[in-house]
């Protein structure tokens, strides 16, 4: 689980260090590749283990439409209109998910993995493992991308400094665009992951993207890296809380830890202001 | 001539009642009131001090929550429970305020969002305050001002609910002039600078907060006395907290008048679509709600007061 919530942080992370802006509309951006994934199964009978590179795919197309379509237009404006604005687009696609698909609960009834398996005495979920290894594996993905290739290096340069990169000779729109793509493709991936243990809802974002945001602020904001160890420090959390205290009360119980980090550490655990 | 406008308003509100005597159109001044009344009191917080909370509805919970448990155990009168609501959740925004206010901009507004959904957890599995299921306020007859309830017709709660809006601008007003209010404007501005020329910043922004929360408070306890069953899901949600912001931003944040000309705008709106498109579970009503939302904050991010606010000089250059 661990890896899933990186994952979704790390996109929501990519998107806020590049325009110090946070995505309201990213858990319902999950939402959206859970459907995609569900239906990819039930029309065309694809397990999402194979579905989900043209989730991602999808997911990236949407983020950059996303970018060209609002989020252009209220960069410059104050921090109240940008959360509004992905706040009323998260609204918008959930209620849009309701009047498409209705409110039933949907889940892939034959997945390809099924069962469990034993793991030095413990049993794991075979779907879980397979998840895990699949998140950290895109996240591998990411990493190589940002770090390595030219273009995630140019990413990188526009997130430090905007002006700076332009001088360059970056075009930051461009990368701006590209951020929103990967980062929503980053969920995309996720989403998928997850039908294959987790039932289809229009509101099974909310959940996701609150813990995404509370992982992002527990890594520090704009720090992918951070992203991956507060996540699994969320999903760990999240698991023993439901396991030793009271498991109706385990989110609770990671915002409360989430709150007593801060004020150790305000910017976070890796971050910087 | 523009002194005049707000008494022509008041009249115009206080005859209301006289010429609209269906409970629709009631219910929509009263819900235009209360929600003014909330941005307002989320307005001194992140409108005047700059600190956007994410989390109001635990006043609002609080405040619904307070009065009803001491009517049921104590049969108190739900307004001596406001006053009880208020006090606790002043007391609550201290306790907020203590971790919180360390954190700037992004982080603070998740840190609220964080305590919003400790607080609707909490409440949900305290088994003594109905749990998930909910409390209803005890029926009592006959309709009278002490045990505000009203069953008979609407005209009193619209009273109330104007009398809450007036208290929230009237504190608004007053703090807007005091030296408490240049403050709140000082920090939000940069709070370095305020804290270099002596602004005991962490001091005024619990002052912000408890302010806010008492009269986010007070809606709470209107609510649960009108709608007379409260659960977690309809007074701690996020939703409400983000409604009211919303309907501040939408009027314009850091105005006396923008949370109530958003809330004049907002709530016909939103009552308007449940009541035209809504129905049958499809949610056609939220989708032309959150596509408003994007266009408002695409097209004009300063809120409606800025559109006045933005003609006026241009009238100007013309005379």
């Amino acid at each position: 689980m661990g890896f899933v919530y990186a994952l979704i942080a790390a996109g929501l992370s990519l998107i806020f260090g590049l325009m110090e802006l946070v995505n309201f509309a990213h858990g319902e951006f999950l939402m959206l590749a859970m459907y995609v994934a569900f239906f990819a199964w039930l029309l065309g009978r694809l397990d999402p283990v194979f579905s989900f590179p043209l989730v991602a795919l999808l997911l990236g197309a949407l983020g950059w439409t996303t970018y060209h379509g609002i989020i252009r237009w209220v960069l410059g404006g104050p921090m109240l209109a940008q959360i509004f604005a992905t706040f009323g687009l998260a609204v918008f696609l959930r209620s849009a998910a309701q009047y498409l698909f209705g409110v039933d609960f949907r889940v892939i009834t034959d997945p390809l993995l099924g069962g469990r398996v034993s793991l030095a005495g413990l049993y794991v979920g075979l779907p879980q493992l397979a998840a895990s290894v699949a998140a950290l594996a895109a996240f591998g993905a990411l990493y190589l991308f940002l770090a390595r290739s030219e273009t995630g290096l140019a990413l990188q340069a526009t997130a430090q400094d905007r002006q700076a990169a332009a001088l360059m000779g970056i075009d930051t729109e461009r990368m701006f665009a590209l951020g929103w793509a990967v980062g929503s493709a980053c969920v995309g991936v996720a989403g998928a992951l997850l039908t294959m243990f987790f039932y289809v809802f229009p509101d099974v974002g909310a959940t996701f993207a609150l813990l995404a945001y509370v992982t992002v602020a527990l890594g520090g904001f704009g720090n992918v890296a951070a992203a991956l160890v507060a996540g699994v420090a969320v999903g760990l959390v999240e698991a023993f809380a439901g396991l030793l205290i009271e498991p109706a009360l385990k989110y609770a119980i990671v915002f409360l830890l989430y709150l007593a980090v801060v004020l150790w550490r305000p910017q976070g655990l890796f971050g910087r202001f | 001539m523009r002194r005049a406008v707000p008494s022509l308003l008041l009249v115009g509100v206080l005859l209301f009642p006289v010429v609209f005597t269906t409970p629709f159109p009631r219910h929509v001044m009263i819900m235009i009131f209360l929600y003014g009344a909330l941005a307002s009191a989320w307005n001194i917080l992140a409108g005047y001090c700059g600190q956007i909370s994410l989390g109001h509805a635990v006043f609002f919970g609080i405040g619904a929550y307070t009065s009803t448990l001491l009517a049921r155990h104590l049969g108190l009168t739900p307004w001596l429970g406001m006053v009880a609501g208020a006090l606790v959740a002043v007391g609550m925004s201290q306790a907020i305020g203590y971790p919180v206010f360390r954190l700037r901009g992004h982080y603070f507004a998740i840190a609220t969002i964080a305590v919003g959904e400790i607080v609707q957890t909490l409440v949900i599995n305290w088994d003594w305050a109905g749990g998930a299921r909910g409390l209803f306020v005890p029926i009592k007859r006959p309709d009278s001002l002490l045990n505000f309830q009203f069953h008979e017709s609407k005209a009193v709660y619209y009273f109330i609910a104007l009398g809450l809006l007036l208290v929230a601008l009237g504190a608004t007003r007053w703090i807007e002039r005091s030296r408490r209010g240049y403050y709140f404007r000082a920090i939000r501005e940069d709070q370095e600078a305020a804290a270099s020329l002596g602004v005991p910043v962490t001091g005024e922004k619990h002052w912000a907060i408890g302010v806010s929360a008492a009269l986010t408070a007070l809606g709470g306890t209107f609510y649960a006395q009108y709608v007379l069953f409260i659960d977690p899901e309809s007074v701690f949600p996020l939703s409400l907290s983000i409604l009211i912001c919303l309907v501040a931003v939408l009027g314009g944040v850091g105005t006396l008048w923008g949370p109530v000309l958003g809330a004049a705008v907002l709530v016909p709106l939103s009552e308007g679509t449940r009541v035209w498109l809504g129905g049958g579970g499809k949610a056609l009503d939220l989708l032309v709600y959150g596509a408003l939302i994007v266009l408002i904050a695409v097209l004009q991010p300063a809120g409606l007061v800025g559109l006045a606010r933005a003609r006026r000089p241009r009238a100007a250059d013309r005379a």
